[in-house]
């Protein structure tokens, strides 16, 4: 992401609102901030442009989408899907087809992450498997299995030569593309409850971003579950090294917010923003980093289930759950 | 002896729960707290096609989602992230998260259109279990004490309505035990914890086996001295309860599912579920004639669809297995199972993924003894939120189970001089699924 000129938070503003049919799921901004593709609880990716005057639905996987990822050249959108599919689709194409439909995962792909040298692409999913990918041909490149149960999230590092990855129970694992040295960095505990009522586990990395300057690793989702079955928990972020992987700080809301974390990006004027959705209803927050509790936040029409900051990082779009997608303006 | 009075009351409930779960047996099963007893003639058991005739009963606590199992919607605003898939039988799909039950559906059926007008818990357990709506001051008998008191042979050394369930301690809307309301206490339910036998405590090693038997004979001598003067319900049943006692120490290993080969307990795999089914298929295979498995929880108002991934990945593998079991002992001919619930989910999926409780338009699952295999009964419109056809309830499946068993579900009991249905007379078998 390109430096920007400075914001305020505090002086975030709903710019546009899009609805749609049913309710999201996900979103993302082009890298060129021409389009948001968003997925929905349709089959579908949705694209449209952020004036909204031209929307075009991509139909080729067979369940919700829930990933996305870009290209460095934003030429070529990545997908991936409840189908366990990655489809690489010509993003800018006036009536995109799909250029490679990649069975990836048996189960969910629940998330996916494009190397910053754009080399490759790397998804995760409930086959409990990481897999990278060429960026341009589709081709497996490698496979990591090792974590014990449902991948939940994925990140590069910013040289592109670490993958970390975090499942259910908060294991995050570091794998090397450059050698064969996996490594188990840390166990998040706070990410991962275990609900003796209802007999369920609870937790895994809902969102997750990395923080240009110091290559820090942010992982968001739900913690202090005290019931599960009905998403009795706060929101959580946990700030983690990728080189010793010391968890050096747990950000929360001074609230105590109910809800879980479903989207989190690293803004390069210096904060972590989130975006969040449960009990406690829809927030966008923002935390410096060097404290455990917001400096602001801001009340959301809706329920955030995903989120996505533009490159220039003055936009960001929120997938809602109440079936629209929302751009706010970072001022 | 400390003798009670058969009085329904709590007190009365935990000596049961203390002879059957927890309680030392002693040397001869002296025991107390077995108080009431069945007073009357079995007035139905002549019309029992077969003694041998059972029920396997899995109930998934909290309310399985239809979309996510028998009714999938793929699709449609309700339908979720999930996709159908084919099953044994040509044409009928039932939800991916069933892999292993998908190819077993030829042995069972779908009841697709459940319209219980219910979303409380503990009334769905009711009147899922009773056949009946709840009736305050009144108690119906549980499934398991119908069938027990309609299957269970005289002479039947084992208990013959067992419950297999997690130790208490985890939510469970459902009572610990079942009750037998007026059938009384010889067919409420026996519950076995997480997958173990009963607690049985031998009797002190001083006690020798000849010592036993003399203690037992005067024991005897003095109840048929009491019964010549005095015959009650009540000394029947306490007679009944040192029978009994007896009994199960001596087929204790019924109840040892660490008995089952290596092979066995790796096909059914390592979930507390798994181990279950497996103890299910034994107690059946020596004869119960009621079983209830216990699976819990569905209550999925958060993330239904990640909770669903992870309790029905414990649930599919071993109750397929469990099917095809019994098909390849020759058990299923006699053996009807259910799969069954409180209540449904909304088709609505909420802010958080999640589905909420649901009477409107849900599903049962019926299979074995009578039942017509690979049949579906109803439908649902096209998103599930209504049914379209063949509305039935609570009663109507309670009625089909008994008949499917060879029991006269329109018949009554005779319970010291008083008559009472066996099931809901508002109610009636789904007759087209019964062969």
């Amino acid at each position: 992401m390109t430096a920007s000129a400075s914001v305020d938070p505090q002086q975030t503003k709903l710019l546009k609102e899009f609805k749609f049919d049913r309710p999201l799921t996900a979103c993302h901004w082009d890298p060129q901030s021409r389009f948001i593709f968003c997925g929905a609880e349709d089959f579908l990716v949705h694209r449209l442009d952020p004036a909204g005057d031209k929307r075009i639905a991509l139909a080729a996987h067979e369940s919700w989408v829930r990933a996305f990822g870009s290209s460095i050249d934003g030429q070529t959108l990545y997908s991936g899907g409840y189908d366990g599919r990655l489809i690489f689709w010509p993003a800018a194409a006036d009536q995109p087809q799909p250029l490679h439909v990649i069975e990836a995962h048996r189960g969910w792909i629940r998330a996916i992450a494009v190397s910053p040298d754009g080399k490759s692409v790397a998804t995760c999913g409930n086959d409990l498997l990481v897999k990278v990918w060429d960026a341009a041909s589709g081709s497996l490149v490698r496979e990591f299995p090792g974590h014990a149960s449902h991948v939940y999230n994925l990140i590069y590092s910013s040289d592109s030569s670490w993958l970390f990855s975090c499942d259910l129970k908060g294991v995050v694992n570091a794998w090397s593309l450059v050698a064969d040295t996996p490594r188990s960095l840390v166990t998040v505990a706070q990410l991962h409850g275990y609900d003796t009522t209802f007999r369920a586990d609870i937790g895994g990395a809902r969102s997750i971003a990395v923080r240009s300057d110091n290559g820090q690793i942010a992982l968001g989702g739900i913690t202090k579950v005290s019931n599960a079955f009905a998403g009795v928990g706060e929101i959580v972020v946990a700030l983690v090294n990728p080189v010793d992987g010391k968890l050096e700080r747990i950000l929360q809301s001074k609230d105590k917010t109910t809800g879980t974390l479903w989207g989190l990006a690293w803004h390069p004027n210096g904060f972590w923003m989130g975006v969040c959705g449960g009990g406690g209803g829809g927030w966008l927050y923002f935390w410096k980093g060097d404290a455990d509790d917001e400096f602001f936040r801001l009340k959301l029409k809706n329920d955030g289930r995903g989120m996505s900051l533009s490159a220039d990082g003055k936009h960001i779009a929120v997938a809602h759950a109440d079936n629209h997608l929302r751009t706010y303006q970072l001022r | 002896m400390q003798r009670h009075r058969p009085c329904g009351s709590a007190e009365h409930v935990h000596s049961r729960r203390a002879f059957f779960g927890q309680t030392a047996l002693g040397s001869a099963g002296l025991i107390s707290g077995l108080g009431s007893v069945l007073t009357g003639q079995p007035a139905i058991a002549d019309q029992v096609q077969s003694k041998s005739r059972k029920v396997l009963n899995i109930f998934l606590h909290g309310g399985v989602s239809q979309l996510e199992t028998w009714d999938p919607k793929p699709n449609t605003d309700t339908g979720g992230p999930f996709r159908p898939i084919a099953t044994s039988v040509p044409g009928l799909q039932i939800c991916e998260l069933l892999p292993h039950t998908a190819k077993q559906m030829h042995r069972l059926s779908i009841v697709r259109s459940l319209d219980t007008k219910n979303g409380d818990h503990a009334r769905g357990v009711t009147e899922m279990t009773t056949g009946r709506g709840r009736m305050p001051g009144g108690d119906f008998p549980h499934l398991g004490a119908v069938t027990a008191r309609s299957l269970m042979p005289e002479s039947f050394a084992l208990p013959g309505h067992v419950l297999i369930r997690s130790s208490p301690g985890g939510r469970n809307v459902e009572s610990e035990f079942h009750s037998a309301a007026y059938l009384g206490p010889r067919f409420a339910s026996m519950a076995l914890y997480d997958g173990n036998p009963p607690k049985f405590d031998d009797r002190p090693g001083e006690i020798t086996d000849e010592g036993d038997e003399a203690r037992n004979a005067i024991r005897q001598r003095a109840s048929e001295r009491f019964t010549r003067r005095r015959r009650t319900a009540e000394t029947e049943a306490y007679n009944f309860s040192y029978t009994q006692a007896r009994e199960l120490l001596a087929n204790r290993h019924v109840f040892e599912v660490s008995r089952e080969s290596a092979s066995d307990q790796e096909r059914y795999g390592t979930s507390q579920f798994g181990r279950h089914c497996l103890l299910a298929r034994r107690l059946l295979e020596h004869g119960v004639p009621y079983v209830q498995v216990n699976h819990a929880d569905y209550d999925t108002h958060h993330e239904n669809f990640d909770f669903h991934i992870e309790q029905l990945g414990e649930f599919d593998q071993p109750f397929a297995t469990l099917v095809a079991d019994l098909a390849d002992r020759g058990l299923l001919a006699d053996t009807l199972i259910c799969v069954m619930s409180e209540f449904g989910r909304t088709p609505k999926i909420n802010k958080s993924y999640g589905r909420d409780h649901w009477g409107t338009a849900w599903s049962v699952v019926l299979g074995g003894a009578t039942i017509q295999p690979g049949a579906v009964i109803g439908s649902t419109n096209a998103n599930g939120t209504a049914v379209t056809d063949r509305a039935v309830d609570h009663g109507h499946i309670f009625h089909t189970i008994l008949q499917a068993v060879g029991v006269d579900s329109l018949g009554e009991f005779e319970i010291a001089g008083r008559r009472f249905p066996v099931a809901d007379p508002s109610r009636g078998p789904i007759s087209e699924l019964l062969t």
